[in-house]
């Protein structure tokens, strides 16, 4: 078992033609992602290395069953194109495109929370691996296998950091999932980590959480109150000073809110051990799990 | 991107938020024409972002000409908490009967504007809200219906404004909304809206944050940058496409991703160094892109030691070692580097700066290692 991408993934790709998305397309491809369709407006008709495109969202969904999408397209069409999948009736949405305004994220979140049967990850996130079985954007998936190790991120190059760290050790990941780094995540920690409880391949989950808003509260007031399995937390940017933006357009301390020190005292209150570097947090998860 | 009181007042304006007559002036004589203009007594205020303006002298009535001058001469220049004067607003002065608060903040963890109206204004918000919680009253907005009147008369009536002020005051908030709507913004706060004797609604001050990725929406905004508080590093980066910050340590750190750059200042600080910025070349980064942040990250002489901690994904480790020699051949500097690469490539990246064998280049095989090897290199450069 695995969550969110799995074997039944049935993917259909907004910006399929654009140089990035037919790279990271291809690549899911090659990794064994059942890539089934392409959106351009425009560019209907054509294929991608036989990966038929669509002008709609509508269209593709009516001609390839697609059941996932996901966002390639640039920042200032991304939120009308999540829309859009959305609206033809796509159940999970990936955006990758970062730096879409923040209002368009409101909007989009508060659209979307009205449809109980869809799900967005990200955006401005790295994308969800399966090991062995689907990878949707842009996690070099070469680094991971198939194993127990459940991950859930607001970074790319942390998750992999951390997932190097676990692999090395002999651990694999049941899914790894990028949340993204901006202000309005279309999926929380808390979302990802309820899936990751009731999914029975998965026996630890590991969060890597940053500065900037109060996600990782939320999440230890969530794992607290409903969550089973032994979680292990990671949050960057504990020496980063107050009123910077530390390159995600979410990670910010603002005022008094924020802070790392006050994301790793709420985790460690309920019982989650908070490693203080990607390493501690391997060897963290290695003792609980017994390597 | 923050704008200074004057900008978030000309924004507002333009959304129905009446405002006292005023004039921007970066020179005494320009403030002396402005104090002339608006009329005494006028108040002449610091334009800086930052709080606490008041406090550190940066706020003054002027009753006549010469006072204008005196004080316009006194503030221009003046620091204010790190923060040199360049420019000031000169407004007509106000009688004040009450003071009240008004915010629209975009709220992270609601998913929601949340609008606030307080009768507690003129003092810092955060203070009313540890004091005396109940004194303001806030909603949350469902962004696809908007702020509704219904809105505004809860808030003035839950609030206890005078009566006589309801409707301006609600329709203030109105106005409040439709600019942080309008205009894409973070934050929207006037502290303090008063009350004058004549029960007239002024708004005194303005704070306003626009959120940067939407400026491509809003071009009157995009060019309302202040050049004087960029720091000339971080010029330098935003020239060449590169997210950069400044801090104040001696490290120079470069790195890949948001989350692994933060990391990496973190296991620095851990290791008892102080880092000098963060550099986030992004994923993909060519031989040329590593060059440039190398002579952002040099440019800054503070910089005793650098550290690149790199997690190949997209991002190839061989281009990023052929981006480093190229960068030591270039730009030769008299720092030492500390080079720890993981990832795509890893393998052919080693085995490159090997064959290199530059001088001050120093591989270590963990995050860890490295962020202690280059604290002991920074140290040993200063000692």
């Amino acid at each position: 078992m695995s969550i969110i991408v799995g074997t039944d993934t049935r993917l259909c790709v907004s910006g399929i033609t654009g140089r990035e998305g037919s790279f990271h397309t291809l690549n899911n491809r090659a990794y064994g992602t059942h890539v089934v369709s392409g959106v351009t407006p425009g560019k209907g008709g054509r294929s991608v290395e036989g990966i038929p495109v669509f002008h709609t969202f509508r269209e593709a969904v009516a001609e390839t069953v697609a059941n996932t999408a996901m966002i390639f397209v640039p920042a200032r069409f991304a939120a009308d194109s999540i829309l859009e999948a959305e609206d033809a009736g796509i159940a999970t949405i990936i955006a990758i495109t970062e730096g879409i305004p923040a209002h368009d994220e409101l909007l989009v979140y508060n659209a979307l929370h009205r449809n109980p049967n869809v799900r967005l990850i990200g955006p401005n996130c790295p994308g969800v691996l399966s090991p062995g079985e689907a990878n949707v954007g842009i996690i070099p998936a070469q680094f991971f296998k198939q194993g127990n190790v459940g991950v859930v991120s607001r970074s790319g190059t942390l998750t992999y950091q951390i997932g190097n760290e676990l692999a090395q050790r002999g651990f694999g990941n049941s899914t790894i999932v990028g949340i993204g780094g901006d202000p309005v995540p279309g999926s929380s920690f808390v979302d990802v980590i309820a899936l990751f409880e009731a999914d029975p391949q998965t026996e630890l989950i590991v969060m890597s959480g940053e500065i900037g808003g109060s996600a990782e509260e939320e999440a230890a007031a969530y794992i607290a109150a409903n969550v089973s399995k032994p979680v292990v937390g990671y949050i960057a940017g504990v020496s980063a000073p107050p009123g910077k933006t530390m390159g995600h357009a979410g990670a910010i301390v603002s005022g008094s809110s924020g802070g790392a020190l006050a994301k790793i005292a709420a985790l460690e209150a309920v019982g989650v051990r908070v490693g203080a570097t990607p390493t501690k947090v391997a060897a963290i998860a290695m003792e609980i799990l017994g390597g | 991107m923050d704008l200074l009181e004057y900008q978030g007042k000309q924004l507002l304006e333009r959304h129905g938020v009446a405002q006292l007559p005023g004039r921007a002036a970066r020179d005494v004589a320009a403030a002396v024409a402005a104090a002339e203009e608006v009329g005494y007594p006028c108040v002449i205020k610091a334009q800086v972002k930052i709080g606490g303006r008041g406090k550190a002298g940066g706020i003054k009535i002027a009753q006549d000409v010469g006072q204008a001058r005196e004080y316009a001469s006194g503030i221009l220049g003046m620091d204010i908490r790190g923060f040199t004067v360049h420019e000031i607003w000169i407004q007509r002065a106000t009688r004040i009967q009450d003071e009240y608060y008004a915010g629209v903040v975009f709220d992270r963890s609601a998913k929601k504007p949340l609008v606030m109206l307080s009768t507690r204004g003129g003092i810092d918000i955060e203070t009313v809200a540890a004091e005396d919680p109940g004194a303001i009253a806030s909603l949350h907005v469902d962004p696809l219906v908007g702020f509704k009147p219904f809105h505004g008369r809860r808030l003035a009536f839950e609030a206890g404004v005078a009566a006589d002020v309801v409707a301006p005051v609600a329709e203030l908030l109105a106005h409040m909304y439709a600019a942080f709507a309008g205009e894409e913004a973070m934050l929207v706060e006037i502290n303090p809206i008063v009350v004058t004797p004549e029960r007239e609604v002024v708004a005194l001050d303005a704070k306003v944050t626009l959120d940067d990725n939407a400026l491509f929406r809003h071009p009157d905004n995009a060019i309302l940058t202040d050049p004087s508080d960029v720091d000339e590093q971080e010029q330098m980066a935003a020239q060449r496409g590169l997210t950069y910050v400044k801090l104040d340590g001696d490290i120079g750190v470069f790195g890949n991703g948001a989350g692994l750059v933060m990391s990496t200042l973190d296991v620095v600080a851990q290791a008892g160094g102080s880092p000098a910025n963060f550099l986030d070349a992004g994923g993909g980064a060519k031989a040329d892109s590593i060059v440039k942040a190398c002579e952002v990250i040099l440019s800054d002489a503070k910089v005793r030691a650098v550290l690149f901690n790199v997690f190949g994904g997209i991002t190839r480790c061989d281009e990023v070692a052929r981006g480093l020699i190229e960068a030591v051949r270039i730009l030769e500097p008299t720092v030492p580097f500390v080079v720890r690469l993981d990832g795509t490539n890893d393998v052919e990246a080693r085995e490159l700066l090997a064959n290199a064998d530059l001088p001050g280049v120093y591989p270590e095989a963990t995050m860890d290692g490295a962020a202690a090897r280059v604290v002991e290199l920074a140290r040993g450069a200063s000692a």
